[in-house]
């Protein structure tokens, strides 16, 4: 049996586990990153800025996570391969 | 390098072409030849028109552009606007930290968690809406009857202001919103409003209720025409964007039978279909307007401190670098990252809210209404094009 080759060439480097981190002061609550990815990410209850539930998502997360990351308006979410 | 000097201005705002969706063709064709150009306004002034997608993006995320029309420069688009953003603003019209903190006093009101929790209660009015309109008939105006009302009555409930007094706020909306209106006809709207909304603010300090401006008053940080300029604000974006969305939205799905199909077959996909009409209707069609407070290079082009800039949201959405075939509606495509709501800390504070209700309204309608189709010829279907935020004045249905 032959192993599964990969899917596409830009999927390698997308693999593996990240580690998130928040900047609580630069977020505007516009919940974008509960949006993309709801298991990494929730809002305050009292005025929406970002609460982070797994700093170490699983790497099923990842595309999931860099998404909210692009789209996070305040720029307040940070990734780095882990 | 491109400099003020060396080229040739287009007006703002530029008429719209044939097709009624597309934005401007002369500001495609700016997005094309020259996507950081000079435009010239009404006042005979001239700033930035930028139009691409990377472009909008990068200025709305970079604060060496400011949202504080004190700071010399900063583009204004008609001489009422001008007259308004001197007045006292509120955090839309504020750079950080004053904006966030404002900002901060609402944003626990529209979180994904609450603005879910309101799904039942907009299903209701949306459905009894729906009942109303087709009570014994087969055809209506869809903005009067639907479209309108169902955002108002939202922001109302979630305000605290009694929906009865619509008549009074929807049309000093109309006039604030008008790109024809006078100063003197623009200044008076919003004396009214604020007189009215301070006014009803005030009275909540007695009479709490479990809304907004309640809360504001409650929690004692602000002064109330502090918390009016807040309610303003809220009042206005909150149902006139979410209800020419609507409005504009049927009427593109009319107009695209396949994909009006697609979307009848696949009701689940109604919240992608929401983004991608976002995306392709992209409202508010004046652009928003910054003035750079340091010298920064975008695109290639150096804006100057004191330099304004109009970002131009229709054009970014259509760019083809970022939404190949971006001039067709298409349901499935790819629209992460569309600047409907704009972008940096000033992005849509009620996206959360627009999105459901959107979703709600346009998934009931399709489900309620198999048979719904224009009742007039589309080439007198009129559109807004008179109206900062875009859509349709009218639009008779039939089902």
């Amino acid at each position: 049996m032959t192993a599964a080759p990969p899917t596409r060439p830009g999927d390698l480097a997308k693999e593996g586990t990240v580690t998130v981190t928040v900047d609580q002061d630069r977020c505007c609550g516009a919940g974008q990153c509960v949006r993309n990815a709801p298991e990494v990410f929730d809002q305050r209850e009292e005025d929406g800025v970002v609460l982070l539930l797994d700093a170490r998502p699983p790497a099923e997360l990842r595309s999931a996570v860099e998404d909210a990351v692009a789209s996070c308006p305040a720029g307040a979410i940070r990734v780095t391969d882990s | 390098m491109a400099t003020a000097a060396q080229t040739s201005p287009t007006s703002h705002p530029a008429p719209r072409g044939t097709c009624p969706f597309a934005p401007p063709p002369a500001y495609e064709q700016a997005r094309h030849d020259e996507p950081i150009s000079r435009v010239g306004l009404y006042d005979g002034a001239s700033c930035w028109l930028i139009t691409r997608h990377e472009d909008v993006r990068a200025v709305l995320a970079d604060n060496r552009f400011s949202s504080d029309p004190e700071n010399p420069g900063f583009p204004f688009l008609t001489e009422a606007s001008r007259q308004l953003l001197t007045v006292k603003p509120t955090f839309i019209r504020l750079d950080d930290p004053e904006h966030g903190r404002l900002r901060r006093m609402l944003t626990g009101d529209f979180t994904m968690r609450r603005t879910a929790s309101l799904r039942p209660e907009i299903q209701r009015i949306t459905d009894e809406l729906i009942d109303r309109m087709t009570d014994g008939r087969h055809q209506a105006d869809l903005v009067n009857d639907f479209a309108l009302p169902l955002p108002s009555l939202v922001i109302c409930l979630l305000l605290g202001v009694p929906y009865q007094d619509h008549d009074f706020f929807q049309e000093c909306s109309r006039t604030l919103l008008h790109r024809g209106s006078t100063t003197e006809e623009v200044v008076d709207a919003n004396a009214r409003l604020t007189e009215y909304i301070d006014a009803l603010t005030a009275s909540k300090r007695d009479n709490p209720d479990d809304g907004i401006l309640s809360r504001l008053v409650a929690r004692g940080e602000l002064e109330i025409e502090d918390i009016g300029a807040m309610g303003r604000l809220l009042l206005i974006a909150g149902h006139e964007t979410t209800a020419n969305m609507t409005a504009l939205s049927i009427l593109a799905l009319l107009r695209n039978p396949e994909q009006l199909a697609h979307l009848r077959a696949h009701p689940e996909a109604t919240p992608a279909a929401v983004e991608e009409l976002l995306r392709y209707l992209s409202i508010v069609q004046n652009g928003l307007v910054r003035v750079a407070v340091e010298d920064a290079e975008i695109g290639g082009t150096t804006i100057r401190a004191g330099e304004g800039v109009i970002l131009q949201v229709n054009t970014a959405n259509w760019d083809d670098d970022r939404y190949p075939g971006a001039d067709t509606l298409d349901l499935t495509r790819d629209t992460r990252h569309h600047l409907a709501f704009g972008f940096g800390v000033h992005q849509c504070l009620g996206q959360p809210l627009a999105r459901l209700e959107l979703e709600i309204a346009l998934e009931t309608l399709l489900r309620r209404l198999p048979e719904l189709r224009l009742a007039v010829p589309f080439e007198d279907v009129p559109f807004r094009s008179d109206m900062l935020i875009y859509g349709v004045h009218e639009l008779q249905v039939a089902w």
